[in-house]
């Protein structure tokens, strides 16, 4: 376990190699493989690693590897006395790490995999660029999950921003791919904000930024139940961080936005892993959390808020990826609720289970937009099944899982955190069995609107190459019959006669939608037993389970009082246990059942009720008009300052600038002048009045030397008269 | 026969510079007025070596060799100079040559 | 060698300027032939340079490879050269940006080459010469001698106003440096009463207790003409035309290394012969600093001309390197230093993409480009890296300035580092926002369409800048020993309170060798103890176990 540190850096030497050979020289075959490879040897070292840590007893399961000395030791005082900032690069492997990194490695290579397939329509750089991304963000992802203090964290926490933001982007000529990635970069900096003040905070606090001596600062001091102390202080800005990168209320904006990224990296980053990164770090910090429970009511608020927000919208939303965004962020407020009301293990649990059925969700929807040519409306698919009978089944697993069916994974571990928010909060609970129906509503509407009823697509147009997109516009020109103006007796005919048989007798190359290759497949089928097989780790004790997942993250999470306490003092009986659960998965039944109703058998009343309440519906069609609030205040809002100081900057401090310079000038000329007619006139009064004088005398030079010779001879004789005779 | 004293030599060089004098001072060819400068010249010498018998020193006559040299001189430069004003004025007359007033 | 041993600094500082003798005797129709001596000059001065890394003691005597001799005599000034960490490191930036900038100008300058190259050279050993100065003189004099190449070469090379940049740049520090000079002058008095020697040595002046009157006022004095350099807040405004105008190797030279004059002089002069004034005018200085991070950043974001753009990313970059610095804590200051190093590279690389788009389009204007990610993917890797280096993103160098100083910041002004660290989302924003008007999008203009992505030559001189933004970003120990100790000897004097902690450390890393053994740590995969082992003895090979 001495080696966990190579885990990040096999994905980075594959991404380093991708980047700066295979973008340049690698053929496809050659760029994916070495991406999944080396994704593949870094799921083997973390198995590797899981086993060594379960192999130690439960209380040794920490350890830590200090890997070479990052900021050196620099005095610096802190609350109690001058400490000494230090920061290590150390990597801790902790019951905690080793689930995340069983995640991160096993649905990463999954994914990468299933992108091998998935991307083979961009050309050979582009190719290769996106499995540089993909295995960067890996990188920084596993160091994210290995990092062993604060500040090793945030470097994997901003480095899987920049992924996300490089992948969002990764269609960069588009330009709401490019807006995308920098609103997603700029939100989350806005969490960063408060968690860069957080770190900050806690080494003030604590002297320290290592999770352990943290811990252990944290564990002396009392916990603050009335005030709202330095640790609250620490938690919520810690929090900030993790609503922007976990996309919690009022930062969740840039989720949705992200689905311009290409379908592989929305799965990986935006669905299974990244986003719950914040989760992660709460329950990093869970002993820090649970000494603030201030913080932990306001986080388990947004939390359930956020859930239920993200699942209204969700359920009036077109665009396929859409709704599986909000329904991410939706998922991620139920974790926050979990870590809320102090069930860490359970939100760690969901956070693993989500992992599985979102991503496999995700895939299978990448698998229906592929096979449907690009197109993400939902109201422009229907009935798919029939072509797609892998994507279907296995969506509907994920589905339900995601709904809330037992056995699967998903109502494991969403039951157990409607069990904790009914012993912490009874209202947070019904809004949580709220969101629950809602969840249960919107995931059977989609996969209702895909793959059930009638085929609504244009007739030829799910295929992948541009040239029989253009010939099967002539085919639709042809056919031009619109499932929505034939009744709901005539679809099932009118797909037979026009659907995508009609092309297989025409002979093109890939007939209507079908299922992608193996490698699409494959992991679908894949991550449908993991969503089956995971939950089992979690079963309740209620139901004879050993709950697995719990124990073995307990210690992880051990001096957080209110996890074993809580679990202690406030367990309910089995009958009441058991009843919770009668009652979530009747909920969820409920929401199928509803969804089936609605949207298979009355198709019409949608539309009803969107015109009934049409201010409703398009409040949330508009996902509350937060973007546009946002961009009303804050966004204009620092374009006008930045305007306005710029004007400022020239007109007055620059205008300063320039005004001396003009007094300058204006002296100088002033002086001029004063030299000029003053001083030099002075001067030239003296030469004029020479010359003036001269005038008169200059009357007696003639020029005639003959003259001259007169006066001189007649001086002579005056001369001489007075000299010989006056004397 | 009288004897010639000093006296006589001495009436002579005055009448003789007096000459000079007035033509210097009253002719308007410059030719003349040079030739009048040559008399004034030649009127002292007369007195150098009037003198200079008299006294027994040779000084004198020294010195009215310089002048006669000198005046050789003079003489040559000056009709240079007329002669080059003659090839531009094409005139002698001395109340012609004015141009180097001020 | 024994020369070299004992006359490094001088060989250093006069390297450059016998490149520009050398360039005196070529015909100035060889154009060649000068551009090849003048780049053999700059990677010769950055060669000589180079012991100045190894042979540096970091735990060693304060100041280093001293050379001194007469100068004026009578009037106590000499030619007193020495460096300490700070200065070290900063040298070896100017010769290694020196080279680059000598390098990037090889086809981007096509008149009066020889010229040209001769001003670039005389500017690099007048920033060398004020860093190794200890002498206030000298210092003096190699402020002022660097003014001129660098006039000459905005106003000669330079686009848009160049006469009128290079006349406001001039008269700007100028100013800025008269009021300076008259500082030194009356350090050099106070120096005479308290000591009866007429000196201009700077390591005596370091060690006068001047009284707090005169404090205040030699502060103020000293105050603008550094402010002016760095340029602070409301002394700024020379800063974005002058960058604009200047040819591209001059905005690098400048931005890179001439703005570290300012703030050198803050930690050389200001903070260790005036502590007691520093302390007074911490509100003052920080609250300009802080304003200058928001409003360089918020005034960046409303620039339409790419160059001016990163010209007041440095104003916004440098207030917090001023803010760094006036925290008066060890974090704090080594923050603001590596800043200050960080600075140099990301602004220096981005002024050399901004001159390779200018010399390919002729044009600054952002609107003008889009989509040059698609014609110019390396060039657009680099820009990547160096946008990334520039907002901060850890595991590169920027992340390691802003966390020290934010954290040195944060213990002593909370809200104050509340209100600095808003700008690193500012930072964020216009620097991603120029990045995706440039690189992302289609390719709008067909001019655009032909771009020739980096050559060779281009790719070399990024290189070396890259390399030291990864390297500096994940591993800063070998920078941040070096400065450990002149970095504590500032505390020591501006901060009193750090002095027990500051000896500490400095005793525990003058240590004999003594295995260092971090908790955790597996033997043998330490790459460096966190302190260097004896003094004096050569930086040991790191031991690298398993990597």
């Amino acid at each position: 376990m001495d080696y966990i540190w190579l885990i990040p850096l096999v994905p980075a030497a594959g991404a380093a190699l991708n980047g700066l050979l295979g973008i340049r020289w690698f053929g496809r075959a050659l760029a994916g493989a070495l991406a999944c490879a080396a994704v593949a040897v870094a799921l083997g070292l973390s198995i590797w690693a899981f086993v060594g840590l379960v192999a130690l007893p439960p209380d040794a399961r920490v350890h830590d590897v200090v890997l070479a000395a990052w900021i050196p030791a620099i005095p610096l005082e802190t609350a109690a006395d001058i400490g000494m900032f230090s920061v290590n690069w150390t990597a801790r492997l902790d019951p905690l790490a080793a689930i995340m990194l069983l995640v991160v490695t096993g649905v990463g290579f999954l994914i990468h995999v299933y992108a091998t397939a998935y991307m083979l329509d961009e050309p050979r750089g582009g190719y290769a660029r996106f499995f540089c991304y993909l295995n960067l963000f890996c990188f920084f992802m596993l160091v994210l999950v290995l990092a062993g203090n604060l500040l090793v964290l945030f470097v994997g926490w901003e480095g899987v921003g920049l992924c996300s933001y490089l992948l969002i982007g990764f269609w960069y000529e588009k330009n709401s791919a490019a807006d995308a990635g920098k609103k997603a970069f700029l939100v989350n900096r806005i969490g960063d904000w408060g968690f860069l003040l957080g770190i900050f905070l806690v080494f003030f606090t604590f002297g320290s930024l290592d999770f352990r001596e943290m811990a252990t600062a944290v564990a002396a001091m009392p916990r603050e139940r009335t005030g709202f102390g330095v640790l609250s202080a620490i938690c919520i800005l810690l929090f900030a961080g993790a609503a922007g990168k976990s996309a919690q209320i009022p930062l969740h904006i840039w989720l949705p936005d992200a689905m311009e990224g290409p379908m592989p990296a929305s799965a990986l980053i935006h669905a299974a892993t990244m986003v719950t990164a914040g989760v992660y770090m709460v329950a990093r910090n869970a002993v820090l959390f649970d000494h603030a429970p201030l913080v932990m009511q306001i986080v388990a608020v947004v939390g359930v808020l956020t859930a239920l927000m993200a699942a209204t919208i969700g359920l009036v939303q077109n665009d396929i990826k859409r709704v599986l965004a909000y329904s991410t962020v939706s998922q991620i407020g139920y974790m926050f609720l979990a870590t809320g009301v102090g069930a860490f293990t359970a939100a760690v649990f969901h956070l693993m289970t989500h992992a599985f059925f979102k991503a496999l969700l995700f895939l299978g929807c990448g698998s229906v937009i592929h096979a449907m040519a690009g197109q993400q409306d939902m109201q422009c698919m229907g009935g798919l099944r029939k072509y797609m009978p892998v994507t279907f089944s296995t969506m509907l697993i994920g589905a339900f899982a995601i709904a809330g069916i037992p056995p699967l994974s998903g109502f494991f571990s969403k039951d157990e955190i409607l069990y904790r928010a009914f012993i912490g909060n009874r209202i947070l609970w019904g809004i949580a069995t709220a969101t629950a129906l809602l969840t249960a509503l919107y995931m059977f509407r989609l996969m209702t609107l895909t793959f059930s009823g009638g085929y609504r697509g244009p007739q030829g147009s799910p295929l992948a190459s541009p040239a029989a997109v253009a010939e099967a516009a002539l085919h639709g020109a042809r056919h031009p019959h619109d499932a929505h103006a034939h009744g709901e007796a005539d679809r099932e005919n009118h797909e037979v006669t026009h659907g995508p048989a009609d092309l297989l007798r025409e002979d093109h190359a890939r007939p209507g939608p079908s299922e992608g290759s193996p490698a699409i497949t494959g992991p679908l089928m894949a991550l449908a037993v993991g969503v089956i097989v995971v939950g089992f780790f979690g079963m309740p004790e209620a139901l004879g389970g050993t709950n697995a997942i719990e124990r073995f993250l307990t210690p992880s999470f051990a001096g957080s009082a209110g996890v074993l306490t809580g679990h202690a003092d406030a367990a309910l009986s089995r009958v009441a246990a058991l009843g919770l659960m009668l009652c979530s998965t009747l909920v969820s039944v409920a929401g199928i059942l509803l969804a089936r109703h609605v949207y298979l058998r009355n198709p019409e009343w949608p539309r009803q009720l969107a015109a009934r309440w049409h201010g409703m519906y398009t409040f949330l069609l508009n996902k509350y008009y937060l973007d546009e609030l946002y961009s009303a205040t804050v966004v204009r809002g620092t374009i006008a300052a930045a305007r306005g100081l710029f004007a400022f900057d020239r007109r007055v401090v620059d205008g300063a600038v320039g005004a001396l310079r003009w007094l300058t000038l204006l002296a100088s000329w002033l002086s001029h002048m004063f030299d000029k007619h003053v001083l030099d006139g002075l001067v030239k009064l003296v030469g004029w009045t020479a010359g003036r004088a001269s005038f008169v005398v200059r009357r007696l030079q003639t020029g005639l030397v003959q003259n001259y010779a007169l006066v001189i001879v007649l001086g002579l004789f005056a001369f001489l008269t007075v000299f010989l005779f006056a004397r | 026969m009288m004897p010639i004293t000093p006296y006589h030599y001495l009436v002579l060089a005055a009448a003789l510079f007096a000459i000079g004098l007035v033509g210097v001072m009253v002719r308007r060819n410059i030719i003349i007025v040079l030739m009048s400068i040559e008399l004034m010249l030649n009127a002292v010498n007369i007195n150098l070596a009037a003198f200079s018998y008299q006294l027994h020193d040779a000084a004198g006559q020294v010195f009215a060799i310089f002048i006669v040299a000198v005046a050789a001189a003079e003489a040559a430069v000056g009709l240079g100079i007329i002669l080059a004003f003659f090839r531009n004025k094409e005139t002698v007359n001395i109340d012609d040559m004015n141009i180097m007033r001020w | 060698m024994t020369f070299l041993n004992h006359h490094l600094l001088s060989v250093i500082l006069f390297t450059p300027l016998a490149g520009a003798v050398v360039l005196l005797f070529v015909k100035r129709r060889q154009e060649e032939t000068i551009r090849w001596i003048a780049n053999a000059f700059g990677v010769a001065g950055f060669t000589v340079s180079i012991p100045l890394w190894f042979r540096f003691q970091p735990f060693g005597d304060p100041w280093q490879f001293v050379e001194r001799a007469e100068w004026i005599p009578s009037i106590g000034a000499a030619y007193f050269l020495g460096v300490d960490g700070l200065s070290a490191l900063l040298v070896l930036l100017t010769t290694l940006v020196g080279a680059i900038a000598i390098l990037s100008s090889w086809t981007a300058i096509t008149e009066r080459v020889k010229e040209y190259y001769i001003f670039l050279l005389l500017l690099q050993t007048g920033l060398i010469g004020a860093f190794v100065a200890l002498d206030t003189l000298l210092f003096f004099l190699f402020w002022e001698v660097m003014l001129v190449p660098m006039y000459f070469l905005i106003g000669m090379w330079g686009g848009g106003r160049p006469l009128y940049s290079a006349i406001k740049f001039f008269l700007y520090t100028f100013a800025g440096s008269v009021v300076m000079l008259l500082g030194i002058l009356a350090l050099y008095f106070v120096n005479h009463a308290a000591t009866g020697v007429y000196s201009f040595d700077l390591t005596q002046f370091q060690q006068l207790s001047v009284p707090f009157d005169v404090q205040k006022w030699i502060f103020l004095a000293l105050f603008l003409g550094f402010a002016v350099k760095v340029p602070i807040f409301p002394f700024h405004t020379w800063l974005p035309d002058a960058h604009t105008d200047a040819p591209t190797a001059g905005s690098v030279m400048l931005a890179a290394i001439m703005l570290k004059m300012g703030t050198y002089g803050f930690i050389r002069f200001s903070l260790p012969i005036l502590p007691d004034a520093t302390h007074y005018f911490v509100p003052l200085v920080a609250g300009l600093s802080i304003v200058g991070i928001i409003y360089g950043a918020l005034v960046a974001l409303a620039q339409s001309d790419w160059k001016r753009l990163v010209a007041y990313s440095s104003v916004s970059h440098m207030g917090l390197v001023m803010l760094g610095m006036f925290a008066l804590t060890p974090v704090g200051i080594t923050g603001s230093i590596v800043q200050q190093i960080n600075h140099a590279i990301s602004t220096g690389a981005l002024f050399l993409i901004v001159g390779i788009v200018y010399e390919r389009r002729q044009s600054n204007e952002i609107s003008e480009f889009g989509g040059l990610s698609k014609v110019m993917p390396v060039l657009a890797t680099v820009f990547l890296i160096m946008t990334m280096s520039s907002i901060g993103l850890p595991a590169l160098n920027g992340f390691i300035g802003e966390i020290l100083i934010l954290q040195g910041l944060y213990v002593v002004h909370k809200t104050w580092a509340a209100i600095a660290a808003s700008g690193i989302v500012l930072g964020a924003a216009y620097m991603l926002w120029l990045y995706q008007r440039t690189m992302f999008g289609k390719i709008d203009n067909p001019a655009n369409a032909a771009m020739k992505d980096l050559n060779a030559r281009e790719i070399a001189t990024f290189v070396p800048l890259v390399a030291l933004a990864v390297w500096i970003g994940i591993y800063p120990e070998p920078v941040l020993r070096r400065l450990q100790s002149s970095v504590g000897r500032v505390v020591v004097r501006v901060n009193s309170v750090y002095g027990p902690a500051i000896a500490k450390a400095e005793a525990a890393c003058n240590r004999p060798a003594a295995p260092v053994v971090i908790p955790g740590a597996p033997a043998g995969l330490m790459l460096t103890p966190p302190c260097e082992t004896p003094a004096g003895a050569p930086p040991p090979k790191p031991a690298q176990g398993g990597r």
